[in-house]
């Protein structure tokens, strides 16, 4: 398998293709959205709206959004808690592998970069796992770097039949895969899957994305369709905000998700909110995306799509979590390391970026109540 | 003026239903205690047994728990769900809620259908969550339900009796007490669904989304209770807004 492929469409011969015009779709629209032209009218009726059309979520992450940015936040607080009452899901991610074939250049994990690399046997995911239930969490992400050959379908099958041992949901962030494979994984208890898109815009996506299957576009974008296919209960969407404009990418990113439902109607929808942060590969912290840009895109998600989860991450700091979970953040994770073990086992294996928020469960949990809302450490049933 | 609510075989007073989860589980007592509130629904999904922040845990002794089937999206699995239910001590009521659409959370009357007799043949007393047709309401009843639960408009969109007709056939032409469950915002719309005929309100977010969740819990139960009130003592015509004519439409029959 050649490390660099110059041709970013250029699919490997296991790569399941699917007959679907869904990223063209999204790209389309992309292309037309231009945020300068949106005016304070459009944002304000955008606001009036029962239901907004992807022309009003448009107009929400434009330029002309920007001063409307406290009753995008009243409106979106409103709908959360239609939606969702104060309660907030708890959950912690656990990385089992880093070994990765691809080489993002924004990435900690990029092949190319020197680091300790390491995969957790299925005995010390056992313990981590043990370690991190007796926190009372019971949802847990598990995540690998993307090796077809050091975290194999079967490795991650194994992961995921000890996480249903001890948690009641189970998501997986790992590498794009065929639907077959996702049955699998189903199968051995997994419900939803997280692919980031990363950047939307296929030029950029080329350039940030050097070598490896990763490189491959539209296997990536399609991951969402074929893990619903592949009998997944929920998938998660995130652009990766700061690779590129990120107002177009959040566009896309929303318009996929939302086209996506439309056509699988009983999918769980949820967005997650990444930003580019500082690690061995991005030393330096001149993403133009601020808090105040990353809230506007979360706001925006939620007013155009009330019903969708929406996770805040711990590449952002305690007081933006706390703040943003009681206007539009659903899901928060507690207890967070970002290396492989770190819990109940010695770290083995380094960091995929920095963490800004590094409270225990116990502690986001009191977090929450302060507030006046409510932690849920249990919101599924298996059946 | 006495007027059970009875559903199996069970005797209820309050015609308050409570839903859960949209606030915080500490305030669950108050609000039971303020509502007048016999029975209370729980999403099973959100049962953690012997972990933190079981809702069930919070259920005050002697209230008659409704586990909902929320998450099933068809008859085995909403199927799968009642069972649990059942295990965890939840007794044989069960809320039936099956949801193909992630979107709106509108009920699948079919597979609800279908549920319902697979849930009346193990014994469940099954109350199903549809929408308010009357075809399928009549399904739902050969199929064993205890009662159907209607929704009054979208779920959590607080916007009240929008299917007010439909509603009204139900009360009608079904032997069954008539629930409205999805939609109810405000204590007067509560009332106005009593006034109507049915059997009792089914309320969440109204009562989340308050300012005083408390109070609000009060609020609703008054209403209820007017609206019942009201309904019993048989409400008289209300005139319609429309003129009458200046000379008898009858009076050619004198003329002849």
């Amino acid at each position: 398998m050649p490390l660099i492929k110059v041709d970013a469409e250029e699919y490997y011969d296991n790569m399941e293709r699917l007959p679907t015009d869904l990223m063209d779709q999204v790209l389309a629209l992309t292309k037309e959205f231009d945020p300068a032209k949106y005016t304070s009218s459009d944002v304000v009726r955008a606001l009036e709206k029962d239901h907004l059309l992807p022309e009003d979520f448009a107009a929400l992450l434009s330029p002309a959004a920007d001063p409307y940015l406290e009753k995008m936040a009243e409106r979106a607080r409103d709908e959360t808690r239609r939606h969702f009452g104060n309660s907030v899901c708890m959950f912690t991610p656990i990385y089992t592998s880093n070994y990765c074939t691809n080489q993002c250049v924004y990435c900690g994990f990029n092949c190319k970069n020197q680091i300790h690399r390491a995969k957790l046997s299925i005995e010390e995911v056992d313990t981590e796992m043990k370690a991190i239930a007796s926190t009372g969490l019971t949802e847990i992400l598990i995540l690998t770097g993307e090796s077809r050959t050091m975290s194999d379908i079967e490795y991650i099958g194994e992961c995921i039949k000890v996480a249903a041992k001890y948690f009641s949901s189970i998501g997986m962030e790992v590498y794009p895969m065929n639907s077959d494979e996702y049955r699998y994984l189903r199968d051995c208890g997994a419900d939803y899957v997280t692919v980031f898109q990363e950047t939307y815009d296929p030029k950029r996506y080329a350039e940030l994305h050097l070598g490896g299957p990763k490189r491959i576009f539209s296997y990536r974008f399609n991951a969402q369709e074929r893990a619903l296919r592949g009998g997944m209960r929920g998938v998660a969407f995130g652009a990766l905000l700061g690779l590129g404009d990120f107002r177009k990418d959040a566009f896309s990113c929303g318009m996929h998700a939302y086209l996506l439902q439309r056509k699988y109607p009983h999918a769980e929808i949820s967005f997650s909110l990444p930003r580019l942060r500082p690690c061995i590969s991005n030393e330096k912290d001149d993403n133009p995306v601020h808090e105040r840009q990353l809230l506007q895109v979360a706001l925006a998600y939620r007013i155009f799509m009330p019903f969708a989860g929406e996770t805040i991450s711990t590449r952002e700091c305690k007081d933006f979590r706390d703040n943003i979970v009681g206007l539009c953040a659903t899901k928060i994770s507690a207890g967070v390391c970002v290396g492989i073990g770190g819990r109940a086992e010695e770290e083995k294996g380094d960091e995929q970026f920095d963490i800004s928020d590094p409270r225990s469960v116990e502690e986001v949990r009191k977090a929450l109540v302060d507030k006046g809302l409510q932690p849920v450490f249990n919101d599924y049933v298996r059946v | 003026m006495e007027d059970p609510l009875i559903i199996g075989n069970k005797r209820f007073n309050s015609r308050f239903i409570l839903g859960s989860g949209k606030f915080s589980l500490e305030m669950t007592d108050a609000v039971i205690r303020n509502g007048g509130v016999e029975i209370a629904t729980l999403a099973i999904r959100r049962a953690n047994k012997g972990g933190e922040e079981d809702i069930l845990d919070y259920m005050p002794e002697g209230i008659t728990l409704l586990p909902n089937t929320s998450g099933a999206r068809n008859a085995e699995e909403a199927l799968r769900i009642a069972r649990l239910a059942r295990e965890l001590g939840c007794g044989d009521m069960i809320k039936v809620e099956i949801i193909k659409d992630s979107k709106y959370l509108l009920p699948d009357n079919c597979e609800t259908i279908r549920a319902i007799k697979m849930l009346s043949d193990e014994g469940f007393v099954a109350m199903p969550y549809m929408m308010p047709d009357l075809s399928a309401a009549r399904a739902m009843a050969d199929a064993g339900a205890a009662a159907i639960m209607p929704l009054g408009a979208p779920i959590g969109s607080n916007k009240g009796l929008l299917t007010k007709e439909f509603i009204k056939i139900l009360v009608e032409e079904i032997n069954l007490p008539v629930i409205v469950d999805a939609g109810i915002g405000r204590p007067s719309q509560a009332c106005e669904a009593m006034e109507l005929g049915c059997a009792a309100v089914m309320a969440n977010t109204a009562i989340a989304t308050a300012k005083d969740v408390p109070a609000m819990a009060t609020a609703f139960r008054m209403a209820i209770e007017a609206g019942i009130l009201a309904y019993l003592s048989g409400p008289g015509r209300v005139l319609e807004d429309r003129g009458e004519a200046s000379s008898p439409l009858t009076g050619f029959l004198g003329r002849l």
